[in-house]
């Protein structure tokens, strides 16, 4: 992979459900090792646009692409290259903590996962209760798991919904060197936190009803702008 | 960096086979439930037939009917660990050959299948069936209980994939099953008519032909299609 | 409106006329024509149109699993809808081939339904199977998944027709002497000319039918569109839950 190809790019991206546009001709470009945020109230399509670009949705009409390679047809290739985190889990509750991440090593194909999972585990404090079932679990603790589970396989490009919502601020801290801003690693987040998200971004993208209502470098927002998005 | 390599099919399918049955192993639903629903069924046949012991055609018919009935809740509880927490997309997201879903799927709801089928014709002998079978007729038996719940396995789980993105889940689960297993079961239950008759007889090359057809041409559906239900 | 969704139905009239024609034809031909069935008498005018209804039936499940496959292969909504109405009308006549195939039963052997007759009998297999077209669609809410479903059922369900004749057809005893084969090759000549008009006249009903449907829905959904552009109301029309494939107007 040339380290020179953009990490994400998309033109003209839609995305229908129905005849609804959860994404309305969407173009942006994010080169490799940047993080962009996405702003915009609830049902704006920010969700919608980390599962496109996951993989799990393919796109209506117009292109994405991947680290290079285009995501209606060659979304396979780029699957091992992105850590996905949306709202749920994707854990099995009655699988202990270190099953469902044995799982997940395996079909991702992680040579050395015990030492891996242990790695992870240790850095978000979930080792000691690691082999009780995920039933378990409180909100905060499920969310530390499935950042375990995201970023298990050594992602280049991360997806992340909302990745800081049920953690308590020790705990945000714990999951920082592995969701936050490492060298070389791409980030695509989900915000709703104006401040916070501003303060991380390289890139801002708005949405409204699934269209970009604002794209631009974050040295040149304001968090007024993105309060307006809200409005 | 740990280093990944995109798993084989083979690989991915032990790994969700591994998980489908430490989950069933875990939280023996729906095996118990399978086996406790064909002993109750056996129990009604016994009260609505008003009869003591049955044999031929009426055996092989009440045998099968509660099989493929028992086989229907196995089939409607296929993908539902799968959708409480977003386990399928925990599988879509990761670089494993689709079909490895399909193959682990179809394995699991085989076994299932496999033990409720054994399980079942046991109890059935104690209860219902009339004649005793010999050991030729028990062996027939277990290939005719493979291959029916080999077919029922592959087209279960075909249909177990589209109802799970249905609202009317276990509706469109039922209506779809059965008249797709008609075939099958004609072809099993005509081939068991003389395995469990006064007198015995043997197995009909014909039925045995007719379910690895059933078999074959559904086994090349599910890989031919599979992917369409899962994808996006 | 200047868009491609105008021309369906332009040759509707077409077609209705030349059914029209064949099938008075047909009639004319089955009651004046073709000489009274020896052993059966009267009763036998209604094989000119159960067993044209079969074929054309058996025809519409084909071609809605072939539309399917191509639906598969392309993900363009006309081969959905395409599909969609050779099924829909495909089980309208299935209906009509089994009212009738009883109707004959009843006449030839005294009963409104004989077991033994595998042809009858693997069409209410075939018809209990595609009644579940319908709610299966329903209960799918997005249109392009249901659209995929829709076409993944059509391609297992069309494979799934020979499957079960050959089923029904090996467990059947076949006491009854079947009269005539389906095919209509061992018919005598005048009985055949009518049974081959009734057929192509049944074939080119349903053709007819189809494109009226596809036409209705087409117009149906422009006409929408266009009380939406002059109310004011967008261009998307309000999500409603249907089995019917979803029509976009450009």
């Amino acid at each position: 992979m040339a380290s020179t190809e953009p990490a994400v790019v998309c033109s003209g991206l839609v995305r229908r459900y129905g005849e609804r546009r959860a994404l309305d001709r969407i173009d942006l470009t994010l080169q490799q090792g940047q993080t962009l945020v996405v702003f915009g109230p609830n049902g704006a399509g920010k969700t919608t646009l980390l599962r496109v670009l996951s993989t799990l949705l393919r796109p209506s009409e117009g292109e994405a692409s991947l680290l290079g390679s285009d995501l209606r047809k060659e979304g396979w290739k780029v699957r091992s290259q992105i850590g996905f985190l949306g709202h749920q889990s994707l854990c099995y509750g009655d699988l202990t903590a270190r099953e469902n991440l044995h799982y997940h090593a395996r079909l991702h194909g992680i040579n050395d996962a015990a030492a891996r999972i242990e790695a992870v585990l240790e850095q978000t404090e979930l080792s000691g209760r690691g082999d009780e079932r995920v039933f378990g679990y409180s909100r905060g603790m499920l969310q530390r798991l499935a950042i375990c589970r995201a970023v298990l396989h050594e992602p280049q490009l991360l997806l992340l919904d909302e990745p800081r919502s049920n953690l308590d601020p020790a705990a945000i801290e714990q999951v920082e060197p592995l969701i936050g801003a490492a060298v070389g690693r791409t980030r695509v987040i989900a915000s709703h936190d104006p401040a916070g998200g501003l303060a991380e971004a390289d890139l801002v993208l708005g949405l409204r009803n699934g269209a970009a209502t604002l794209l631009a470098p974050a040295a040149q927002v304001s968090t007024e702008q993105i309060a307006e998005l809200y409005r | 960096m740990s280093a990944t390599r995109p798993p084989s099919t083979l690989s991915a399918t032990h790994a969700v086979l591994y998980k489908e049955l430490t989950l069933e192993r875990r939280a023996p639903q729906t095996l118990t439930a399978m086996a406790l629903f064909c002993a109750s069924v056996f129990v009604i046949f016994h009260f609505a037939l008003d009869r003591n012991e049955i044999e031929g055609a009426l055996a092989a018919g009440v045998l099968w009917v509660t099989l493929t009935l028992a086989a229907l809740l196995g089939i409607g509880r296929s993908f539902v660990a799968d959708r409480e927490e977003g386990g399928l997309d925990g599988f879509l997201l990761a670089p494993a050959p689709r079909t490895a879903l399909l193959i682990a799927k179809a394995t699991t709801l085989l076994i299932f299948l496999l033990i409720v089928g054994f399980f079942a014709a046991l109890i059935f002998s104690v209860l219902l069936l009339g004649p005793t079978p010999n050991a030729t007729q028990w062996a027939s038996l277990a290939l005719l209980i493979l291959l029916a719940d080999l077919g029922i396995a592959l087209v279960g789980t075909l249909i177990a994939g589209i109802a799970i993105q249905t609202r009317a889940r276990d509706l469109i689960t039922s209506i779809l099953a059965l008249p797709l297993l008609i075939p099958l079961l004609i072809a099993v239950t005509k081939a068991s008519e003389p395995l469990l008759s006064v007198g015995g007889g043997t197995l009909a090359g014909r039925w045995l032909a007719l379910l690895g057809l059933y078999d074959l041409i559904f086994g090349l559906l599910a890989y031919a299609l599979f992917d369409y239900l899962v994808e996006d | 409106m200047p868009t491609t969704n105008s021309l369906y139905g332009r040759r509707l009239p077409g077609y209705a006329i030349a059914t029209a024609i064949v099938l008075t034809a047909a009639i004319g031909l089955a009651f004046f024509y073709a000489p009274i069935e020896a052993d059966q008498g009267f009763s036998q005018k209604i094989f000119y149109i159960h067993v044209p209804l079969s074929i054309v039936t058996l025809g519409g499940f084909v071609f809605g699993g072939i539309f399917a496959v191509q639906y598969l292969r392309s993900g363009e909504s006309r081969h959905d809808l395409r599909s969609y109405t050779a099924i829909h009308q495909g089980l309208v006549f299935c209906t009509g081939a089994l009212i009738t195939g009883s109707i004959w039963g009843k006449a030839a052997w005294g009963q409104w339904w004989v077991w033994d007759e595998p042809t009858l009998v693997s069409f209410l297999i075939v018809f209990l199977l595609y009644c579940t077209y319908q709610p299966l669609r329903f209960s799918i809410e997005d249109p392009e998944r249901q659209a995929r479903y829709a076409a993944v059922f059509a391609v297992v369900a069309g494979i799934f027709v020979p499957l079960n004749f050959l089923a029904v057809r090996l467990a059947s005893p076949l006491i009854h002497p079947r009269v005539f084969s389906n095919s209509g090759d061992s018919l005598p000549g005048d009985m055949r000319i009518a049974f081959y008009t009734a057929l192509v006249g049944i074939a080119l009903l349903f053709i007819t039918i189809c494109k009226y449907e596809m036409s209705s829905k087409h117009s149906r959904a422009q006409l929408a569109a266009l009380r939406r552009s002059i109310s004011g109301e967008g261009n998307e029309p309000a999500p409603a839950r249907s089995a019917a494939p979803r029509i976009a107007v450009k």
